[in-house]
């Protein structure tokens, strides 16, 4: 049962036949008599449709929000009468509009859109198969990973090009700001949420009522990115577990039977916003969403951006995976429309179910080659990519290598073995020229010019144009980390401790584990498997011999030891500016705010000094990481009373944190419960 | 008889009553006179009767005949004689079974263990001269109830363990003087009504190495007085439900209690098993039935002291008795709330869109407090069998009337004949206000899109429950399977309840690797303040199976009842069949209060058969 979620025996080189190029019959046929196409879909059995004023109607008269309305009155002092205008006014904001002449139109815009941007768009036609099959029998909830803007509609393009009901989508409130955008985005089934609702009981309300409404009648599926956003760092987020659990309580509560769970991995061989996410990691705000800003960034469109996969993962029952898991008897004394506090039990499924989702998606994802270039392009000297230039020679075989590694591993790579390997190569970095070009045998990372052309730039700004290169080639990288994490921390570990007690190793991967738990997503409760797969992987390359005891390490393997141990390299050199900030420099209570950019200015110091390597220390991304690793180890603690998110320090905690990290605290000093906090 | 006949006027055999015209046109219901029903002198001639092993009487059964058209056999039921033109039809369609493949059942009884004999309590026995028997057929008619598997196994010739002998006491103190015996000698009893248990409570249990003694109690089945002051009578528990209501008719009066089983069921099992009769909303159910009990334990007789109808003495020791399942004594002797027989009775039937409206209405009807003698609602699968199950039609007219109806629900009414359902309601009392009761149902149904479907579908649908036992008997003939159970659960889960167990049975029997979707069906058979009684039936084809009992996974049923709020039984009860679930329904601490109960009751364990607890 355990291994259900599975695909069994489908990684590696990824079986082209199965993938449909949905662009292809575009190009050869009217995109109008496309958009006009007969939409006859097949329905979860017995779910009539339902207009958005019925379903509005349903959620505004159900019991669960009459209680909260009530209790809200009660604690404000003001009317049910006005608390229920005011749900009516947030739900108004919230809702759906889908409406069949919108996704004609929706459909015919994407065509010409996703025309021009990619060369193709693969979808798995079995998963799609999977999925009208699981459409007909249970409510569906379609999982995406969210990587761009672009796919915000892709799904609903796909299902409505194989006659699938399209769904309704969970969207970022800003979306809906958008003049028009917003309209017609609503109308194409899209729902939108409020960021940081925080403690606002009737907003919390109506959402979760809103959206236990469209799962118990089913006639749509449901479209959400369990991440909660786009992936900045084109890594997998931490899921969110408060969408997950309105989703998953109507089965917890008997109100359907099972809701099937389709994981959907999206993966771009070049993602349209690099540039864009890279300079937001580096302080530069991000812009507002408007549409005058869509069509401003219409250049971009002219761009290529390759091909696009959607890969539909198998349809999974909630019914199934939760089996054991939760004792659905702990709703049957209390009614159930009665607001009530999840119980631990049920927060547990919740979490575990939502990093499972997060896993499969990862697991589906296809790996291009030029991820695998670009990892190995971050682990050569800056110096090298920025001034002497890559042997591109030396990068080939060094990717050669590492296909060979990643397959071994088990990653779904997009590398067919149709065309020949340099071919392959050549066409991954032409179609990264906005990072690399390559030039008389060698490779050299593209620094931004337009910079550099107003005025002679100061060191500091040398440092963010080629730190915005990196952070770019690191978002590369990351797509493939899930592939390699488990044994890159148990590589890391050997090389730390250089302990060959397997228990010590051990102890210090689930240190790894946990400090970077906002890194990399791991499932709950899953140390020792993550541990055993780790030792396996490392044995498969002939890194290391196992036994009982002991995990010593081979002389066969030392390339791939080296590899993996350089992989995890860059998150340890900045999680340690970090710690060396907070630990010596910086104050006691500060704000994130004031903490941004000050490690900034830190690590961009020790680069010029050359005292640090890597200039993903400037990703904002990881320095908010490093905050939450922190809280969750209990070295800074958020300040209750303050109102502007103040975090106070245990240097002590934080310097001994460091010192773990760096071996000076060996690992026999830590305590061996896996789940014990430092 | 005379008060009944000189005003009224028999106009057709029923089953199991019979079915009369009142001088105003109003309908009546007799229950018959059964012929040669367990004469005293030979108490084992039940088994000529009745079936060993299958439903009912040996005389009625279905059958598939040379044309190829099912027949009911007999002439006991309404239904007897008559040709069911399209009971094939669906039946093949249903499960997707052949009236080529067919799995008789095997006939040797050869193969059922010697008994154990207790040598000393037999000869005490023999000197109180009570009527005892170990004959091998005696005995196995007496080792099981109507479940699934028990039947199953019958029907392959395998016998577990069986009593080791049959007693037959004959009044209390014939039950007092066993008692007494078997404490002394420490043989196991196991008390033995009706044997319409659906709960495995007559399994011997296998690891029982005493001897297993089934007390069989249908010889005590004499109404010893009826109080007509205080509208009660007191009567034999050993007695049957269909003779306790023809001979309380007979002085014009009923007790109103009409278990599904009634034609066999007996009224010490009743008390035992914490029965519910179908017209309960007039006449309560068992415990507001009982006024007085009288049980035999191993510590001696309990019983109250006074008649008075309510009392506050500490816990009702009454509630220790019933449902107590033959594991701490015998009921031998009841008194009984009797009424006056109703002046009229009257069917009914409303058709609705869907379940869900049909469930909705039977909610308003409960909140209103104005449900019928009977209500009950059935799903589109259960109505669809309904129809199943019409005899042959005699006149052209009444076809085509048919016809006409059935354009008016589907056409005009635009009802979707996939998903429509139907409740069938009996109305009781006098003339007057059955009309107007009548009025007010009918008139909350239409409010949730009902259409009133006529008197003859409302009757269709009782007789239906009387019938399906035989019907169970016809699948397996044919390697179809199936089996019923009940639960209850407040109203705000019915339809959770009733969505969530028959898809839990589709998706268990699919994945054992049945190859025909199951019939999975079910049906609100009772109303209350707080919720409603809801009964299941699946049925299935298991050709190519191994183990086909195994596949009807009960056991998972029933956890999907739990997990959606649902009863461990609202009437069925426990025994040995649902017993592990017994401590999560009643908590540590009432297990507990129950088993201190035992072991002061009957410390031996000499009422054995190890159900409930």
């Amino acid at each position: 049962m355990t291994n259900t979620y599975r695909d069994s025996g489908r990684a590696g080189l990824v079986d082209e036949r199965q993938f449909v190029d949905i662009l292809e019959e575009r190009r050869h046929s009217s995109d109008l008599g496309h958009a006009l196409r007969t939409f006859n879909p097949h329905p979860y059995q017995g779910a009539a449709p339902c207009s958005a004023a019925e379903l509005n109607k349903a959620v505004l008269e159900a019991q669960y929000l009459r209680y909260v309305t009530k209790e809200i009155a009660m604690e404000t002092g003001s009317s049910v009468e006005e608390v229920r205008k005011e749900a009516c006014g947030i739900l108004e904001e919230m809702s759906q509009n889908l409406q069949l002449g919108f996704i004609r139109l929706m459909g015919y815009t994407l065509t010409k859109v996703f025309k021009r941007l990619f060369t193709s768009i693969f979808v798995n036609m079995e998963g799609l198969n999977m999925l009208q099959q699981a459409i007909q029998e249970t409510p569906v909830i379609l999982m995406p990973n969210h990587r761009s803007y672009v796919d915000f509609l892709i799904i609903s393009y796909i299902l409505f090009t194989y006659d699938i009901p399209v769904p309704v989508i969970a969207a970022g409130i800003p979306l809906a700001g958008m003049k028009m955008v917003g309209e017609i985005l609503r109308r194409s089934g899209a729902f939108f949420i409020r960021r940081a609702i925080g403690s606002d009981k009737l907003y919390w309300a109506v959402l979760s009522e809103y959206v236990k409404a469209i799962v118990r009648k089913g006639y749509a599926p449901m479209e959400f990115y369990v991440e909660g956003l786009r992936s900045r760092t084109l890594k997998s987020l931490t899921p969110k577990l408060g969408m997950m659990h309105m989703v998953l309580e109507p089965y917890f509560k008997g109100e359907v039977f099972d809701i099937t769970l389709v994981p959907i991995s999206i993966s771009y061989d070049r993602v349209l916003e690099e540039s864009l996410l890279a300079h937001e990691l580096l302080g530069v705000p991000k812009p507002k969403e408007s549409t005058m800003g869509l069509l401003k960034a219409s250049k971009v469109l002219q761009e290529d951006y390759g091909t696009m996969h959607v890969n539909f993962g198998r349809p999974l029952s909630v019914r199934q995976l939760c089996h054991g898991k939760i004792n659905r008897c702990q709703y049957n004394l209390i009614p159930r429309d009665l607001p009530q506090k999840p119980t631990a039990e049920a927060q547990a499924c919740v979490s575990w179910l939502a990093h499972l989702m997060v896993r499969i998606q990862e697991e589906g994802s296809l790996i291009s080659p030029w991820s695998l270039m670009a990892c190995l392009l971050l682990q050569a000297p800056i110096t090298v990519l920025t001034e002497e230039g890559l042997l591109w020679q030396q990068l080939t075989e060094k990717t050669l290598w590492l296909r060979k590694l990643a397959l071994d591993y088990g990653a779904r790579l997009n590398w067919s073995g149709q065309a020949p390997d340099s071919d392959v190569m050549s066409s991954a970095v032409a179609l990264h020229c906005s990072i690399v070009h390559r030039k008389a045998g060698r490779v050299y990372l593209v620094q931004e010019e337009e910079l550099a052309r107003k005025r002679p730039i100061s060191l500091e700004e040398g440092v963010t144009r080629t730190a915005a290169a990196v952070l770019m080639l690191a978002s590369y990288r990351n797509q493939l980390l899930h592939v390699f994490v488990r044994p890159a921390l148990l590589a890391t570990a050997i090389h730390i401790t250089k302990s060959t007690q397997r228990n010590e190793l051990f102890t210090f991967f689930c240190f790894l584990q946990d400090l970077f738990s906002y890194e990399f997503i791991f499932i709950p409760d899953k140390l020792s498997q993550d541990f055993e797969e780790a030792c396996l992987l490392l044995k498969k390359c002939g890194a290391v011999h196992i036994s009982q005891q002991e995990v010593t390490l081979s002389d066969m393997g030392l390339e791939a030891l080296s590899f993996l141990q350089a992989l995890l390299q860059p998150f340890i050199d900045s999680y340690q500016v970090m710690f060396r900030y907070l630990s010596e420099e910086g104050v006691n209570v500060f704000t994130e705010k004031q903490f941004l950019p000050a490690v900034r200015n830190l690590a961009t110091k020790l680069i010029l000094s050359g005292e640090l390597h890597t200039y993903e220390a400037l990703s904002s991304d990881t320095q908010k990481n490093v905050l939450s690793a922190l809280r969750r180890l209990e070295a800074v603690t958020k300040l209750r009373a303050s109102e502007q998110n103040e975090y106070k320090v245990n240097k002590a905690a934080v310097r001994r944190t460091g010192d773990i990290l760096s071996g000076k605290i060996p690992p026999q000093m830590l305590q061996t419960t896996p789940d014990a906090r430092l | 008889m005379l008060y009944i006949s000189t005003k009224y006027q028999i106009i057709r055999k029923d089953f199991p009553f019979y079915l009369g015209k009142t001088a105003h046109g109003g309908l009546w219901v007799q229950i018959k006179n059964l012929p040669g029903h367990l004469p005293k002198e030979s108490p084992s001639h039940v088994q000529e009767i009745m079936k060993w092993n299958g439903w009912g009487y040996s005389d009625s059964r279905f059958l598939f005949n040379k044309k190829g058209q099912a027949e009911f056999t007999g002439k006991r039921y309404r239904l007897s004689g008559m040709i069911i033109p399209g009971l094939k039809d669906w039946f093949e369609c249903t499960f997707g079974a052949s009236l080529q493949h067919k799995t008789p059942p095997l006939l040797n009884s050869s193969a059922v263990q010697p008994p154990t004999l207790n040598e000393a309590f037999v000869e005490e026995l023999k000197s109180t001269g009570i009527p005892f028997s170990q004959d091998a057929e005696d005995r196995v008619f007496r080792a099981h109830g109507h479940c699934l598997h028990e039947i199953f196994a019958l029907r392959e010739g395998k016998f577990g363990r069986v009593p080791d002998m049959v007693v037959w006491p004959n009044c209390h103190n014939d039950v007092v003087k066993i008692v007494e015996l078997a404490s002394k000698h420490n043989v196991c009893l196991i008390p033995y009504g009706g044997g319409t248990s659906v709960s495995s409570a007559l399994e011997c249990p296998p690891e029982e190495t005493r001897s297993i003694v089934s007390l069989d109690t249908s010889q005590m089945n004499r109404i010893l007085w009826v109080d007509e002051k205080n509208l009660t009578a007191h009567v034999e528990a050993g007695i049957v439900g269909q003779d306790l209501e023809r001979l309380l008719n007979e002085s014009g009066y009923c007790t109103g209690h009409e278990p599904d089983s009634m034609e066999f069921s007996s009224l010490g099992g009743w008390v035992a098993t914490r029965a519910s009769g179908m017209k309960k909303n007039i006449y309560g159910n068992i415990e507001d039935l009982v006024v007085h009990i009288k049980m035999v334990t191993p510590q001696g007789v309990i019983e109250k002291s006074c008649q008075g109808p309510r009392m506050s003495t500490g816990p009702d020791i009454h509630h220790f008795i019933m449902g107590s399942e033959g594991t701490l004594g015998v009921v031998t002797e009841v008194t009984m709330k009797i009424r006056p027989m109703p002046e009229y009775q009257k069917y009914g039937s409303v058709v609705f869109p869907n379940f869900e409206q049909g469930v909705a209405c039977l909610r308003e009807v409960a909140r209103q407090r104005c449900a019928p003698a009977s209500i009950r609602l059935m799903d589109n699968e259960q109505f669809k069998f309904g129809h199943a199950l019409k005899p042959q039609v005699s006149s052209i007219f009444t076809s085509f009337l048919d016809g006409l109806k059935k354009f008016y629900i589907t056409k005009f009414k635009g009802f979707d004949p996939n998903r429509l359902c139907v409740a069938t309601l009996l109305f009781e009392g006098d003339r007057e206000k059955v009309l107007q009761h009548e009025k007010q149902v009918y008139d909350i149904a239409a409010k949730f899109g009902g259409l009133a479907a006529g008197e003859d579908n409302g009757q269709r649908g009782y007789m239906l429950t009387f019938v399906i036992a035989y019907l169970r008997d016809l699948g397996m003939d044919y390697y179809v399977i199936g089996e019923s159970f009940e639960t209850s659960v407040p109203w705000d889960r019915v339809l959770d309840i009733c969505r969530n167990v028959k898809a839990r049975i589709v998706r268990e029997c699919k994945e054992r690797g049945v190859q025909f979707p199951p019939l999975s069906t079910c049906r609100v058979t009772q109303t209350y303040d707080a919720g409603a009684c809801v009964y299941f039936y699946f049925a299935f084809n298991y050709r190519g199976l191994s183990d086909p009992v195994q596949c009807q996974n009960l056991h998972a049923a029933r956890e999907e009842i739990l997990a959606n709020g649902g009863s461990l039984s609202h009437h069925h009860g426990v025994g040995k069949l649902r017993k592990e679930w017994m401590r999560e329904t009643v908590s540590n601490v009432g297990m507990g209060m129950l088993k201190s109960v035992k072991d002061y009751v009957d410390p031996n364990n000499i009422f054995g058969n190890r159900n409930l607890l």
